[in-house]
């Protein structure tokens, strides 16, 4: 059987310094009817550039320019505007990254499911309704009847995903085109959509492009895996295949990236903490007659860093993650609770701090993008701490920068450019440099891997083991993704929303018991392997609350909303009690040890 | 010639090479213009106050390229002369007003708090008072003078150049690179001047090039009403007021110092717009 979708030879190129270069590179493909293809790749791999090639679209200084695409009976290189306006939303449709910028504000979410189809006609509104009734209940959307009158803010990230993919198949398209539709989201709220993708697709047959730079995703979703880099097809096969035996190297590097192995334990010095915080509450807004901040983030956390070791802390967006970092950098202060550093207290206000509890802390934030200075070139970037902590100058200072470019890989050339000069990950490498050019004790490090490319990402892990080694500091490693924490630190706490709801050593996070938000953030990592979606157990079946829902009351469990394993008449009535488990484990849970293994082994 | 001002050459004829068209055109006029208020006075052919002349409002000719005034003297050697006023007390006083709106733009923004809300409210009573109405209560108050018209375009023209800096101040305050200085404990002079300001020089160029047209055409206006620049002295819009009589005849007199303040202001503009459409240009890219 002749397959639905036929890409020949494409070809995509971009103006760039004047001149021409091409970012797709004679790539071909074909999807028999009802299947998945994944394109996968690390960023400017241009599996995003061919999946709108499919809509006959190019981004703006880019262009087509060659080969040959068919969809159906249709050659969509060869249409006129007129035509291709026929064809996009109604023969191929496409479900961004971000929902969230997608959805216009102010309509209701139905009127803006069902334009695709009223603008091409294929039904009348009342059936156009019906049919979003029935995608939305498919899709596994709470209150199907009722969605659709509400207005996007109204609904949950996880919740608009859906939405979207509702907005794609009101019109049953040939194909659809998913553009990494899961990319922005939390973990917990990841799974919710990919089990409603993957039923969607199954249930109405759809024939489906998968875009994602997640192999973990892809794996559960696609039927065939096209490996691009570089614009060029590196390898294609069936997922299994793919998974199991690739063939091309470049495959082999991306699937190790992606499951990242243990990188060195480190050895606690010494039996006073580093770092050891107590009852910590901080936030923003106007501190009320109380001295609480408006909007409390963190609520009553403790922690401690031992010298030499890592401490890892994970949560979803909002769990309060990046502003415990900002405390301690004293960014952010704090409006209850004490901070000792080295057994002395430190002034969580910046003006309180001497130069000196400056230089041992420092903090390395997320976005590389934003977090180096435009205007100054490498070499003063590094400069700058070296003089203003350690008052070195000149030559002396122009040998310790080229020091710090080799501890960190970089070539001593690149001291001369710009940030702008740099690719990503060169550009975390220079943060990290800045923060060791001070030679601190503690290194806070905020996401820092989190906006780079697997293979990227891995390098800098690498780097941040081997630096620990040589250097013994202590690190903060704060990240959403628990298989990089996993991978480098020794200590593990879990934060959700400001509260420290579980805590232990690496080892406590590789069995149960855990917390039940732990236990739902572990599993809902995607693992690399086709058909662990469709064997998760029950209990993660949980549902995200929509944005501005009532929080549980003050001093319950924060989880109490979305704990599949709720205690009617005990948790929504009294606080959870922090219950040591052994072993430096305490959760905060009325679920007793034996209770907990017992629900998450099952 | 060292080095350095060999590549500063180098690097400037790049740009110069590298913008659109119109830019181009108005960095050509701006060039002139300031050539002419550096070497204009040594150049002219006659003396700047010589009736040279028996003709008032005399035509272009061969001997006065420009005619002459309503005295008889050599228009051209008036404008050279006029260009110099009109450029360099602009220069000056938006160089003052750029300068002080900034430095204080950026106080606020690192401040924040009190002195920021303080210093804003000021300036927003400030930025409500018309600059001609200002100037000329200035005038009427303390007579005409070179240093008084600066003085008072400077202080008309701060409040802008203020709120410009300061909503760019603020936006890249808030940047993690400045954050990341904060958390190194730097002080905040040094985040001002080292991180904030070099962020913010670009836009604040193209201000300053809107600013000096905004003082160019005030003092101009002032003269033409007989309160900016006094006589013997005369910057363009003297010239203009000077020849008014001419108009009817269609003198070249009251024309052509017209036409200098049109180049002048509309190249500057042309400039900026170049410039700031080439960096947007390269942000996006």
């Amino acid at each position: 059987m002749e397959p639905l979708v036929q890409v020949e030879g494409l070809r995509v190129i971009a103006r760039k310094d004047g001149g021409e270069a091409p970012i797709v590179k004679d790539v071909g493909f074909s999807i028999p009817k009802g299947e998945v293809l994944a394109l996968i790749g690390e960023s400017g791999s241009g599996k995003t550039t061919i999946a709108l090639a499919l809509l006959g679209y190019a981004r703006r200084g880019c262009r087509i320019a060659g080969g040959s695409i068919r969809i159906g009976g249709t050659r969509v290189l060869e249409l006129t505007p007129g035509q291709l306006y026929e064809l996009r939303g109604r023969k191929v449709s496409y479900i961004a990254q971000s929902a969230a910028a997608a959805f216009n504000p102010m309509k209701t979410i139905m009127d803006q499911v069902i334009e695709g189809a009223l603008i091409h006609g294929t039904s009348t509104r009342a059936e156009a309704e019906a049919k979003a009734v029935d995608l939305f209940a498919a899709l596994a959307l709470p209150d199907p009847e009722g969605i659709g009158s509400r207005y996007p803010h109204q609904v949950s990230g996880g919740q608009l995903q859906r939405l979207m993919a509702a907005m794609a198949l009101i019109t049953d398209p040939e194909l659809v085109v998913l553009d990494e539709p899961t990319t922005a989201l939390d973990v917990t709220t990841q799974i919710e959509v990919l089990r409603a993708f993957k039923k969607v697709v199954r249930e109405r047959g759809a024939t489906a492009v998968y875009v994602s730079h997640d192999l973990a995703v892809v794996a559960q979703m696609a039927d065939r895996i096209l490996v691009l880099s570089d614009g060029e097809m590196r390898e294609t096969g069936a997922t299994a295949q793919i998974l199991a035996r690739p063939r091309h190297p470049y495959t082999r590097s991306l699937l190790a990236a992606a499951a990242p192995q243990v990188r060195g334990e480190g050895e606690p010095r010494g039996d006073a903490p580093l770092l050891e915080i107590r009852g910590l509450v901080a936030g923003y807004g106007r501190p009320d007659a109380s001295g609480m901040p408006a909007a409390r983030v963190l609520d009553n956390v403790d922690l401690a860093i031992a010298r030499g070791s890592t401490l890892g802390v994970i949560g979803e967006s909002g769990s309060g993650k990046t502003t415990l970092a900002r405390v301690v950098a004293g960014l952010v202060p704090a409006a209850r609770g004490t901070v000792l550093f080295d057994g002395k207290p430190l002034p969580t206000n910046l003006k309180e701090r001497t130069r000196e509890q400056f230089r041992r802390i420092q903090i390395v934030f997320q976005n590389a993008d934003t977090v180096l200075n435009p205007a100054h070139s490498v070499e003063r970037i590094l400069a700058r701490p070296l003089a203003f902590y350690h008052g070195v100058r000149g030559e002396e200072a122009r040998k310790r920068i080229a020091r710090l470019l080799d501890l960190v890989k970089l070539p001593a050339a690149l001291a001369a450019r710009r940030p702008a000069e740099l690719s990503g990950g060169q550009k975390q490498r220079v943060n990290l440099a800045r923060a060791l050019a001070a030679e601190p004790d503690l290194v806070l490090c905020d996401e820092v891997t989190s906006a780079l490319d697997t293979i990227v990402g891995a390098a800098v892990l690498d780097l941040l083991a081997e630096l620990r080694r040589e250097l013994g500091v202590s690190l903060m490693f704060i990240s959403h993704d628990i298989s990089t924490v996993r991978a480098v630190c020794d200590q593990v706490m879990v934060l959700y929303s400001g509260c420290k709801v579980d805590a232990g050593s690496r080892k406590a996070l590789a069995s149960p018991p855990f917390h039940p938000y732990a236990d739902l953030l572990i599993a809902s990592v995607p693992e690399l392997r086709t058909g662990w979606l469709d064997g998760l157990p029950a209990r993660l079946a949980v549902e995200s609350p929509p944005p501005g829902a009532e929080k549980p009351a003050r001093g319950l469990c924060t989880f109490l909303d979305r704990c599949p394993v709720r205690i009617a008449g005990v948790c929504d009535r009294e606080p959870p009690p922090r219950r040591d488990l052994g072993g430096g484990k305490e959760i905060l849970c009325h679920h007793t040890r034996a209770e907990l293994e017992a629900l998450q082994t099952a | 010639m060292s080095a350095i001002p060999v590549g500063l050459v180098r690097s400037g004829w790049r740009t110069a090479t590298s913008l659109p068209i119109a830019g181009r055109v108005g960095l050509l006029f701006v060039v002139f213009w300031l050539a002419v208020a550096i070497f204009g006075p040594s150049i002219a052919p006659h003396d700047v106050g010589a009736v040279v002349s028996p003709d008032a409002f005399a035509p272009l000719t061969a001997a006065y390229p420009l005619g002459t005034d309503y005295l008889g003297r050599d228009m051209l050697s008036r404008i050279l002369h006029a260009a110099r006023f009109t450029v360099g007390l602009a220069l000056v006083a938006a160089l003052a007003a750029s300068a002080t709106g900034t430095t204080l733009a950026l106080i606020a923004a690192t401040a924040g708090g009190w002195i920021d809300e303080v210093m804003s409210r000021l300036m927003d009573a400030f930025i409500s008072i018309p600059s001609k109405m200002l100037a000329l209560v200035m005038v009427a108050a303390f007579g005409s003078s070179a240093g008084l018209l600066i003085l008072t375009a400077a202080l008309s023209y701060t409040p802008g150049a203020y709120r410009i800096a300061r909503s760019l101040a603020v936006n890249v305050k808030t940047l993690e690179y400045v954050q990341a200085a904060r958390a190194r404990g730097e002080r905040l002079a040094y985040v001002a001047g080292m991180e904030i300001l070099p962020n913010m020089v670009n836009p604040m160029l193209a201000d300053f090039g809107l600013r000096f047209v905004f003082v160019v055409l005030l003092l101009s206006g002032m003269s033409f009403l007989g309160l900016g620049v006094q006589p013997p002295d005369a910057d363009l819009g003297s010239l203009v007021r000077e020849n008014i009589g001419g108009l009817f005849e269609g003198a070249p007199a009251v024309v052509t110092p017209a036409i200098a303040i049109a180049t002048l202001t509309v190249s500057v503009n042309l400039l900026i717009d170049a410039i700031s459409g080439r960096a947007t240009r390269v942000v996006e890219n």
